[in-house]
């Protein structure tokens, strides 16, 4: 692919991360991490890490686009672990290297030879000696993207290569039936219903696609149910206690109860971009390139539906849109590789269409939350059960035994597909932040997980925190309003962590929580989690007008996530996630046949709110910043329509996320 | 077909019909106009037709004949770029960049033709694009601040 694939090749069997560190003859620094750029700068940030220990010029460090041919298998990039760990491991590594120049006594990297004994025990710089570590500093792969310059895995040209299209129904259920012969100066490849058409020029391809979907006859057998809320709730698997801590006696004090069930719907990841993938397989190694999540997982499922040996495949990974969690990546990734399969050596570009990728992406799965909960004379909650129906929140490849790709089901003989799971805590899936954060008496939480599926889902920014901070979250204003306190000292009251506390009083503060004017049709809100209980921390506070229009006027978030490598670049994620998660709840759920930006808008300039980011700085360990807002934000949104439709003319606007609450809740668009 | 693109002249081989973003991107190499839809409601391929922002990719490329096609690559001059792209960059306006060079595009066309807009007037001058990252008061802020470089 490049200079840097043939240099690192010798290295593919290195396990230490330390041998991933490059000191190359022009002076620079070349760094193969496990961890993809997935549009929120993560390749930035690590090499301000690595720039930081080495103590080397940043603009000297280079990460390069992992590729399983040269880099360390580190997994998803995904759950905001990229600092969190691989930060970590690329610290200790490249302290490991300082420890071994310092020992051999030459004057710089460059004359290192770091194959011999590596010092396991490197001391690590402290945080207070950072001078780039914790500062602001530009992207770096940002100036080519602005010009325009080939930037996504969309703009990469293989010599000789055709451009294809896939061929499946615009449902995501429909069988293929029969396909019409293709067009004239094009070719139809098929194995089993998967299809697609090949031709030289791109145009060509998506006119023949055209013409072949609208003469192609396709099954039509199942369908989504019409209340998914019912059916998650009737369709239970396994119900498994999340955590129980029964209290009987202090339940005994409850003299006040209330119930409330909240739901989520299908949510897009909806990318900018369709997901596109480039695959040759001319003699060996198969060559995939791909905006995966997880080059390893991928090229496991690619072994497995191919019939290859790992070692005969090799994933590149490029950039793509933005994703936000599993979209079509991968799945465009195993047809690309399967129509290459069939293309008798010649290199193939696969771009799905929006329509595809509306169609078929994994959702975000719809959820349920039901919560139960008791308060005692004084207003203090005593009893507190929390129950969640949905299917698994992870389906990503690599992580079963059977391959879980669309291509995968629809194969002459099918693979048998493997359900999405959820992995255990405290990472979770469905269950993620499903335990509160606060602390109550008498606790029971409880996952009922669904493995059936109407309609494929997976991983989606912040996965299932997202469905159980907003019940919980929206549940704290209504035993607020119940017990007569105020929110704020509700959540204060029962949230132990000082860390939480304090973010808590920085949105507080600076969002003027106190100075609130009441007026007719607008209302303000606020909420509260730690993401997964063990990672970054977040309140938002957020104002909303709901008269004749909803409009989110406002939302301020504060932030604790450790120590901020770069703290621009975490400002940057908690704006956008608090913009992404203010469109999610006002215009978002997903319906079977949206297949186009009309048929599932998202939220546009003139709608956006302003936020404001306040980041509590400290020098504890680097956490994650990416999703730690989704749920927050969502919930503070919906606690400011429940105030503001506390006022007579506040109407309701929102695509889901209901300001009218309790049992009767009811999810419309 | 010959088409003007960044000033210079190109023969193509394409058809008439054929949407003018397919051109720029495989016959003449200018990637940087981005697929997002096809239908021209996400703004991820917008290009200047004659100074006027237009989705490139369900315009025909004979529409384009004997007009000024300036794309994303073309907003540099004399190997600087444009106001809108340094503006952008400055304020760290993006996540994935994706849909950036739509925006810097519909953007420079409105500072040709507004050289003080209002938040609003930049606003509604966008709001054909779509952001998916939430980068959107990043955007806004580094087109006023283009406009008053």
């Amino acid at each position: 692919m490049n200079k840097s694939l043939d240099s690192h090749l010798a290295l593919a069997d290195a396990r230490r991360l330390t041998q991933r560190v490059h000191f190359e003859r022009d002076g620079t620094v070349t760094i193969a991490s496990g961890k993809v750029d997935l549009g929120q700068g993560i390749s930035t940030a690590l090499a301000q890490i690595a720039a930081e220990e080495l103590g080397v010029p940043l603009e000297k460090v280079c990460i390069l686009p992992a590729s399983t041919a040269y880099s360390p298998d580190e997994g998803v990039t995904s759950g905001s672990l990229s600092i969190q760990d691989g930060g970590k491991g690329l610290r200790k590594a490249c302290a490991e290297l300082r420890e071994l120049l310092k020992r051999s006594g030459k004057r710089s990297y460059w004359e290192l030879e770091v194959a011999g004994d590596i010092p396991a025990e490197a001391p690590e710089k402290p945080p207070a000696e950072y001078r780039l570590v914790g500062k602001s500093v530009p992207r770096l792969e940002l100036p080519a993207k602005i010009a325009g310059e080939p930037s996504y895995v969309h703009d990469i040209v293989l010599p000789g290569m055709v451009h294809a299209r896939v061929l499946r129904p615009p449902r995501p259920y429909a069988r293929l039936v029969s396909l019409p012969a293709a067009p004239a100066g094009t070719e139809i490849v098929r194995d089993g219903s998967f299809a697609a058409v090949l031709a030289a020029r791109e145009e060509d391809a998506i006119e023949a696609a055209k013409k072949l979907r609208a003469k192609a006859v396709w099954t039509d057998d199942a369908r989504m149910p019409e209340d998914i809320y019912g059916w998650l709730k009737g369709h239970a698997t396994e119900n498994k206690v999340t955590k129980e801590n029964a209290d009987p006696v202090a339940k005994a004090r409850g003299v006040k109860r209330l119930q409330a069930e909240y739901r989520k719907p299908f949510i897009c990841h909806a990318s900018i971009g369709p997901s596109c993938a480039l695959a040759r397989m001319e003699g060996e190694p198969l060559e995939v390139w791909s905006h995966t999540q997880g080059i390893f997982g991928l090229r496991q499922e690619l072994a497995m539906v191919l019939r290859l040996p790992e070692e005969r495949i090799v994933v590149h990974h490029a950039e793509g849109a933005g994703c936000y969690g599993h979209n079509g990546a991968d799945d465009v990734a195993l047809d690309a590789a399967l129509i290459a399969r069939m293309a008798k050596g010649r290199a193939v570009r696969l771009q799905w269409t929006r329509e595809d990728e509306f169609a078929w992406e994994p959702y975000g799965p719809a959820m349920v939350v039901a919560l139960d909960a008791q308060l005692d004379a004084q207003g203090n909650i005593v009893s507190w059960r929390h129950d969640l129906w949905s299917n698994g929140h992870t389906h990503r490849p690599g992580r079963a035994s059977k391959p879980v790709l669309i291509a995968a089901g629809e194969l002459a003989p099918p693979f048998e597909r493997a359900p999405a799971i959820d992995p255990p805590l405290p990472a979770g899936g469905a269950q993620r932040n499903a335990i509160p954060g606060y602390e109550f008496p008498d606790l029971l939480v409880m996952h009922h997980y669904v493995r059936e599926a109407p309609v494929a889902g997976s991983s989606l920014r912040s996965l299932g925190a997202f469905g159980n901070v907003y019940g919980i979250e929206s549940f704290m204003d209504e035993l607020a309003l119940a017990a007569n306190v105020d929110p704020v000292d509700l959540r204060l009251r029962h949230l132990k962590d000082p860390r939480g506390r304090a973010v808590i009083d920085a949105v507080v503060r600076e969002s003027r929580w106190a100075n609130w004017k009441r007026m007719e049709g607008k209302g303000h809100g606020i909420a509260y989690a730690r993401y997964k209980n063990i990672g970054g921390y977040c309140a938002v506070v957020a104002e909303v007008e709901a008269t004749h229009e909803l409009r989110v006027r406002r939302l301020v978030a504060a932030v604790d996530v450790g120590l901020p490598v770069n703290p621009d670049g975490v400002a940057n994620q908690v704006e956008g996630g608090c913009v992404q998660a203010t469109s999610w709840a006002l215009k978002e759920a997903w319906r079977p046949g949206a297949l186009t930006w009309e048929e599932y808008p998202i939220l546009k300039f003139s709608e956006a709110p302003a936020v404001e980011v306040h980041i509590v700085r400290n020098e504890l360990p680097s956490l994650g910043a990416g999703e730690c807002m989704m749920g927050p934000t969502v919930a503070a949104i919906a606690n400011a329509l429940c105030d503001a439709a506390s006022t007579r003319s506040a109407r309701r606007r929102c695509a889901w996320c209901s300001p009218k609450r309790g049992s009767s809740t009811r999810s419309t668009s | 077909m010959n088409l003007t693109v960044n000033g210079t002249a190109h023969a193509v081989a394409a058809k008439p019909d054929t949407p003018l973003l397919y051109v720029l991107r495989n016959e003449l190499g200018l990637v940087g106009s981005r697929y997002g839809c096809g239908s021209g409601l996400c703004g991820a391929c917008y290009v200047l037709i004659d100074g006027r922002p237009m989705a490139s990719c369900d315009l025909p490329v004979s529409f384009a004949v004997g007009k000024q096609i300036t794309t994303v690559e073309g907003l540099a001059a004399k190997g600087e770029l444009h106001a809108v792209q340094r503006a952008l960059i400055a304020e760290q306006a993006a996540q994935c960049g994706y849909c950036m060079s739509g925006i810097a595009v519909s953007a420079a066309a409105l500072l040709a033709a507004n050289k003080r807009p209002t938040e609003a007037q930049v606003r509604a001058a966008l709001d054909k694009h779509l952001c998916r990252c939430g980068s959107h008061n990043r955007v806004v802020k580094a087109v006023l601040r283009a406009a008053h470089e």
